[in-house]
């Protein structure tokens, strides 16, 4: 058979113009990246003084740090995971164990993934109509119940999925054995699963610490030093958006800052998540 | 030595013999059954509780927002999703121009962002060299890690700038004149505005579409691959009528997620938005989304009606992304019910 030398010059041309659309692809997606993170060290770095993390937000024109922004995000997002960690092990155990075909655990699982994906926002304005509006004030407790909520799905997705790649065989050995059932999940389960629920409570750790949106509706801000939790809390992200969108340039220069603590800090968590995954299993 | 090689049996029976249920007080008998098992009732109740924790939260958002959007409801009636007014002075409020606005914007994503991400999946796929694939895989990663507020600053301090000088008066000048798809590109260069919420969110939804995407393509199987490779077929060929033909399911699950996604995004918008609660045609003209609008004016909301009209637009947000991501998982279980080879 003889090859149409045409037909083969068209193929291969339309290979190599996809194959540079590939690339393109890529480059452009990692140059998006680079170019965020150049803008935010770039515009971050210089105004990064000591005071950042001993005084608190100022007035526009005045001096000041962001000290009670970092105070108020890492309480907030402490009890957070404080208590999605427990919940969240304790329900994905059992749709891995207990439900893991039955009908409450498929309705279970169908929640789920639509929490996991469902906008922060709707979290908020639900927590908003559950305690804020209630109680009558914004709190710090509003604040880190909204961010559970939202680390939650995460722990349960992970926490599941590491249970069922532990060998069916290792459970019956082990309940062959006489050990009771919760017994068998905590010292077998949860043992050999335990790298990959660290990495998902980690992965859910990163991911509300840069969440805004939920944390509008629930612990406001406070441009006052507080670190009480009854009462409006401000964190690092809102304080962001309120300097950010601010026309002072002093302000604007902290909000620079901030996204770069953020960042850096959720980055660090992203890939040290990936490492602790990757060299455990 | 010897204890270990004796067979089960005499240890057992020795062992029965010594604690004679007659002679040994209760304390010191073996026990019958297994040690804490006492205990197993509280961690299955606790374990079922917990997972009956998330079924509650997903009723609980469902009914906090029907029953705080209700007076909103109940003064405009169903033609509330139909009304473009927005006006908190004289308390009329209508959901048509922040709907359109989501729909909008997430439409220009998933037109920017699900082509993009499919060339990342196929180059991670196809041509990446092995040694640099887990590496690139992370970097993708990493672009769903970055916080929404910070791509929101930056779609501000530096991407706006960018559509307005340069962008856009280049679009404007080359589409604007056209006939039909002139109307989108029209008016001043503001560089606010869909297009610019639009090209963040693809960025934003890029990560997502791009892992699921692979995830699918880990499915097909190696041999069907290598079979077309073995006839001579390009990489190009590959990827279209043996990954993509076969992963079609999955690819429109993976899309459907970056929708998803994209609907209920926040932070990035509010930035960039404008927050104009008017239905434009021209895609650089600003608008707003049901998020950004929540987002901008929930804390100044005064007035039973405003609160409750912004509720009842995160309650319609909630609707449609239930409706998108029920669709998603869908898509996805039936995709990854193929097994690999």
């Amino acid at each position: 058979m003889k090859l149409d030398p045409g037909i083969l010059r068209k193929r291969r041309l339309m290979n190599r113009f996809m194959i540079g659309l590939f690339h393109l692809a890529m480059i452009v997606s990692i140059g998006v990246l680079a170019a965020i993170l150049i803008k935010l060290v770039a515009d971050g770095v210089h105004s990064l003084a000591p005071s950042v993390f001993t005084m608190s937000t100022p007035a526009p024109g005045s001096k000041g740090g962001l000290f009670n922004a970092i105070v108020g995000s890492v309480l907030v997002v402490f009890f957070a995971i404080l208590f999605a960690v427990p919940i969240g092990v304790l329900a994905g155990t059992y749709l891995a164990e207990y439900g893991r075909d039955s009908r409450f655990g498929h309705v279970v699982r169908f929640c789920n993934d639509i929490l996991l994906s469902a906008p922060s926002i709707i979290t908020g304005l639900f927590i908003y109509g559950l305690v804020v509006l209630p109680v009558g004030h914004f709190s710090g407790w509003a604040g880190a119940l909204a961010l559970c909520f939202i680390a939650l799905p995460v722990i349960i997705r992970t926490t599941e999925d590491m249970l069922r790649l532990v060998p069916d065989t290792l459970r019956e050995a082990t309940i062959a054995l006489g050990c009771p059932y919760w017994k068998m999940i905590v010292s077998i389960g949860w043992r050999a699963a335990r790298p990959g629920i660290v990495t998902g409570i980690i992965l859910a750790l990163a991911r509300i610490s840069g969440e805004t949106a939920p944390l509008l509706f629930t612990s406001l801000n406070n441009q006052f030093t507080s670190f009480s939790m009854n009462a409006p809390l401000s964190t690092l992200p809102i304080v962001i958006f309120q300097f950010a969108m601010s026309p002072y340039r002093d302000w604007q220069q902290l909000a620079w800052v901030g996204s770069l603590l953020i960042t850096v800090t959720v980055l660090a968590l992203s890939i040290f998540a990936r490492l602790f995954s990757r060299r455990k299993t | 030595m010897m204890e270990e090689t004796a067979p089960a049996g005499t240890m057992a029976s020795r062992n029965s013999n010594a604690f004679d249920q007659a002679k040994v007080p209760a304390a010191q008998r073996p026990r019958l059954v297994a040690f804490g098992s006492g205990f197993e009732p509280v961690f299955g109740l606790a374990s079922r509780a917990a997972a009956l924790l998330v079924v509650l939260v997903m009723a609980g958002i469902f009914a906090t927002l029907c029953y705080q959007s209700f007076p909103a409801f109940k003064t405009f009636g169903l033609p509330f999703i139909f009304n473009s007014s927005w006006n908190p002075v004289t308390d009329k409020f209508g959901a048509l121009p922040a709907v359109t606005g989501t729909l909008i914007t997430s439409i220009v994503a998933v037109v920017c962002g699900a082509p993009l991400a499919l060339g990342v999946a196929f180059y991670l796929n196809e041509l990446c060299p092995f040694r640099l694939r887990s590496i690139l895989t992370t970097t993708i990663e990493l672009l769903a890690a970055i916080p929404s507020i910070i791509y929101g600053m930056w779609g501000l301090f530096v991407l706006v700038p960018i559509m307005s000088k340069i962008i856009q008066p280049a679009v404007i000048n080359a589409l604007g004149p056209l006939p039909l798809i002139g109307a989108f590109f029209q008016g001043p260069p503001f560089g606010i505005g869909m297009l610019t919420a639009g090209l963040i969110l693809s960025i934003m939804i890029l990560p997502f579409i791009a892992s699921v995407s692979l995830q699918a393509f880990a499915t097909v199987p190696v041999a069907l691959r290598e079979a077309a490779y073995g006839t001579g077929a390009s990489v190009w060929e590959v990827c279209y009528r043996i990954i993509l033909p076969y992963t079609k399911t999955g690819i429109i699950g993976a899309i459907m997620l970056g929708l998803g996604r994209a609907l209920g995004e926040t932070m990035a918008v509010t930035f960039v938005i404008g927050n104009a609660h008017r239905i434009q045609m021209s895609l650089f003209a600003p608008g707003t989304t049901i998020s950004a609008t929540l987002a901008n004016e929930f804390t100044e909301a005064f007035g039973k009606m405003y609160l409750s009209s912004l509720l009842a637009l995160g309650l319609i947000l909630f609707a449609i992304t239930f409706v998108v991501l029920v669709i998603t998982r869908i898509l996805l279980h039936s995709a990854n019910r193929k097994i690999p080879v």
